[in-house]
């Protein structure tokens, strides 16, 4: 990387905790959003008059409608077990990217306004003010989280930091700072349903290029809908998977298990996305509004099924949230969960011989699986416990005969986030994004040392495009980072039935 | 009735008042206040048993702490299950006649004091000798640990060291029970273990004590994993229902 003005950096023999470093990473910070890209989304312009009274204000707000908040705040013990746990401080040694001390940003402005200990002993219990020095923290080390939820695995009364970082950033939005990154984003979704700002013309065009793609190497010929009505299923997937590889080889995949089950499917152009940037800016409202583009479509195209595509934090508004913000779902067919993951599709229809895998065909890859954060911390699959870590790996398996899992300490519910997550995933963080997938690329290390790995999974678009990226800073082939549908795709034995 | 009583049963009268009505408040704001979204750390239990599964096994093994970080969780089990066995100890000091089983542990309440003075004081020494510990310890977590390596010493302190008259002491308390007021000895390791008692007491509702209550409303880990098929909706947030398109 001829251009870096940073440093990649070293594996760490030992896994040994990085020296502290005070100020490590305090000049990174996304590019702060404009008066056009906060308007959209109710917010004000820019920074407000009395800012400071205001964020006080929308802090007692919050505490008002979340327990997590309010119990969070007050119960951190300050033990220690969070502070190794955050890949931004083990890639970074910045201190402030301890969870702990991220939380504490926010938790001392809480003592100070908020209980009678930071009121009358502010230096004793560490209350400070909201005040330009602070703000500026909130902005640099709130957007220093991916909101990946690792540390609350670890901490003894499951304080998650991503709620605690979702609070500080939908309060400086309501003061008017807010990230360029999600804000414009999330702008472009309102008006046109997904965050690449792709219109409708365009999908339909790329999903017939699709079709022909498919058909010149199958000589099947597999069907791409867009805004079919009356399809049994509506396919919410990230607009990633529209265009940019490794993502469209999964998009591939969905098609062909689809048309091979003989599942009528479409994709809508008015919801034509499954990420939900609303849940990085930790606004309800947007996430609201965000996620009823999806009701409206499955309404207007009357599907009776729900389906996402490869998606991490997206899966978590969708098993966890989607409920609760566009629910209820009693228009759909009650036989299926709603929404289901592509994965539980596939997995079941490889099950009951809905669908059949030739796993040599991926004979020239070695597997690794990345569990996503999101997936991994925030929701399930299949209706069992721990289902999320089961089926992508089972699916994996059934279409790759060499699959080895990294060291056990960063998969399943301790995987690390792949660096990019929580509205991170923007070229003004490249800095903190390769830090932060350290410890992902140390154990990847491993297994292409000692097992011969060749390619590594995910089911995330921010995964696959993250480590796209970032993984030739280390040293590793971008192409290494492939969809579990993309294994699927090449593994799945095409025609009729009966052939096969 | 000397001056001495007076003020230190003034002082537990309004500890326990403290405690009691400063818990019932916070435990109150954790209760009323709603849960927006459905936020469990999964893999989590899919059914409330499992969930009460979890818990115990939370606030009895510190089963997070474990898979955490070793030293920490065999320091905070030598602290919390020596701080348990010290308080069923002095359970004989409130009941008359003590009942069976709180004689019985009479003598594991002092070892569950050694147990916890010298896991508080491993815990200390993380805070100086961790850096990473180091930076994130405020000067309320040193007094906090202070405040209770004091009344551990003391109290460890008047069984080996400098004895007080342990029946007044009852009496005193039971007095306290029955609003009898009785003189309580005036011997120094005594008043300071007493006075910092209370002051634990009185701070209680105001510090990081409050994650005693807080592990059992920690929504990451109460929550029972249904989303999908139960709708969860918070009561502020039910308005916006009518306002969608659809």
């Amino acid at each position: 990387m001829a251009d870096q003005t940073f440093q990649t950096p070293a594996f760490r023999e030992l896994r040994d905790n990085p020296k502290i470093q005070d100020d490590a990473m305090a000049h990174s910070q996304p590019f702060i959003a404009k008066p056009e890209h906060n308007e959209p989304l109710g917010f004000p312009g820019e920074l407000v008059d009395d800012w400071e009274e205001k964020a006080v204000a929308k802090l007692g707000d919050l505490l008002e409608k979340n327990k997590a908040l309010r119990v969070y705040l007050d119960s951190c013990v300050k033990c220690g077990a969070c502070t190794d746990k955050c890949h931004y401080f083990l890639g970074t040694g910045d201190p402030k990217n301890m969870p702990v001390a991220r939380q504490d940003l926010l938790r001392s402005v809480y003592r100070r306004h908020f209980t009678t200990a930071g009121k009358l002993f502010p230096k004793l219990v560490g209350a400070k003010e909201m005040n330009k020095e602070m703000l500026d923290d909130w902005y640099k080390y709130f957007h220093q989280c991916s909101q990946c939820r690792r540390c609350s695995v670890f901490c003894p009364y499951g304080i998650d930091t991503a709620e605690i970082s979702m609070a500080a950033r939908d309060i400086m939005d309501h003061i008017g700072v807010g990230t360029k990154y999600s804000n414009e984003i999330l702008a472009k979704v309102h008006v046109i349903g997904n965050n690449l700002g792709l219109p409708g013309p365009a999908l339909i065009d790329t999903m017939e290029g699709l079709e022909e793609d498919v058909e010149d190497e199958t000589g099947i010929p597999v069907k791409y809908p867009v805004d079919q009505e009356g399809a049994d299923v509506l396919l919410i997937t990230p607009s990633a998977d529209f265009f940019a590889e490794p993502h469209v080889d999964g998009l591939i995949g969905y098609g062909k298990v689809f048309h091979q089950a003989g599942i009528n499917w479409t994709v809508s152009s008015y919801a034509s996305e499954a990420a939900n940037f609303a849940m990085f800016i930790g606004s309800y409202e947007q996430m609201h509004k965000v996620s009823n583009r999806i009701r409206k479509a499955a309404l207007d195209l009357g599907v009776k099924r729900i389906v996402f595509g490869e998606c991490g934090h997206a899966w978590r508004v969708a098993y966890s949230f989607l409920n609760t913000l566009a629910g209820p779902w009693d228009f759909l067919d009650p036989k299926y969960p709603v929404p289901q993951h592509i994965l539980e599709v596939t997995h079941e229809l490889i099950q009951n011989g809905g669908i059949k895998l030739d796993a040599s065909a991926n004979d020239d890859k070695v597997l690794t699986f990345h569990d996503s954060c999101n997936v991994a911390r925030a929701t399930s699959m299949g209706n069992m416990e721990g289902g999320q870590f089961i089926i992508p790996r089972e699916v994996i398996k059934a279409s790759v005969n060499k699959f080895v899992d990294m060291d056990p300490q960063t998969t399943c519910e301790k995987t690390f986030c792949c660096g990019g997550g929580g509205g991170l995933l923007t070229d003004d963080l490249m800095e903190l994004r390769v830090k932060g997938a350290l410890p992902r690329m140390e154990a990847l290390k491993d297994v292409i040392d000692n097992h011969g790995v060749t390619h590594m999974a995910a089911i995330c678009a921010i995964c696959k495009s993250q480590f796209t990226k970032v993984m030739p800073y280390y040293g590793f082939s971008m192409d290494m980072i492939v969809s579990v549908h993309q294994l699927v795709s090449e593994a799945i034995q095409m025609g009729a039935k009966e052939d096969i | 009735m000397s001056v001495l009583t007076i003020a230190y049963a003034v002082l537990f009268y309004a500890a326990t008042a403290i405690l009691i009505i400063g818990l019932v408040v916070k435990i109150r704001s954790y209760i009323v206040t709603p849960s927006p979204l459905k936020i469990p750390i999964m893999p989590a239990p899919m059914t409330r048993t499992g969930v009460v599964f979890r818990m115990m096994r939370e606030v009895t093994f510190f089963e997070s702490l474990f898979k955490s970080n070793r030293w920490i969780w065999i320091l905070a089990v030598l602290f919390h299950a020596g701080l348990l066995l010290a308080l069923a100890r002095h359970m004989r000091y409130f009941i008359e006649p003590a009942w069976g089983w709180v004689v019985f542990i009479q003598p594991f309440g002092i070892y569950g004091g050694m147990a916890m003075v010298a896991g508080l004081l491993g815990l200390w020494a993380r805070r100086f000798l961790v850096e990473r510990v180091r930076y994130i310890s405020s000067p309320s977590d040193h007094l906090m640990l202070a405040l209770l390596v004091l009344i551990g010493a003391t109290g460890l302190g008047m069984k080996f060291v400098a004895r007080t008259d342990i029946v007044q002491v009852k009496i005193f308390f039971l007095g306290l029970l029955r609003f009898d007021l009785q003189p309580l000895p005036a011997d120094g390791p005594l008043l300071i273990h007493l006075g910092a008692v209370a002051t634990l007491m009185i701070v209680f509702p105001f510090s990081k004590l409050l994650h005693v209550p807080g592990v059992f409303f920690s929504p990451s880990r109460t929550q029972v994993d249904d989303a999908r098929e139960k709708r969860h909706l918070a009561p502020w947030a039910a308005h916006m229902d009518a306002d969608r398109e659809a």
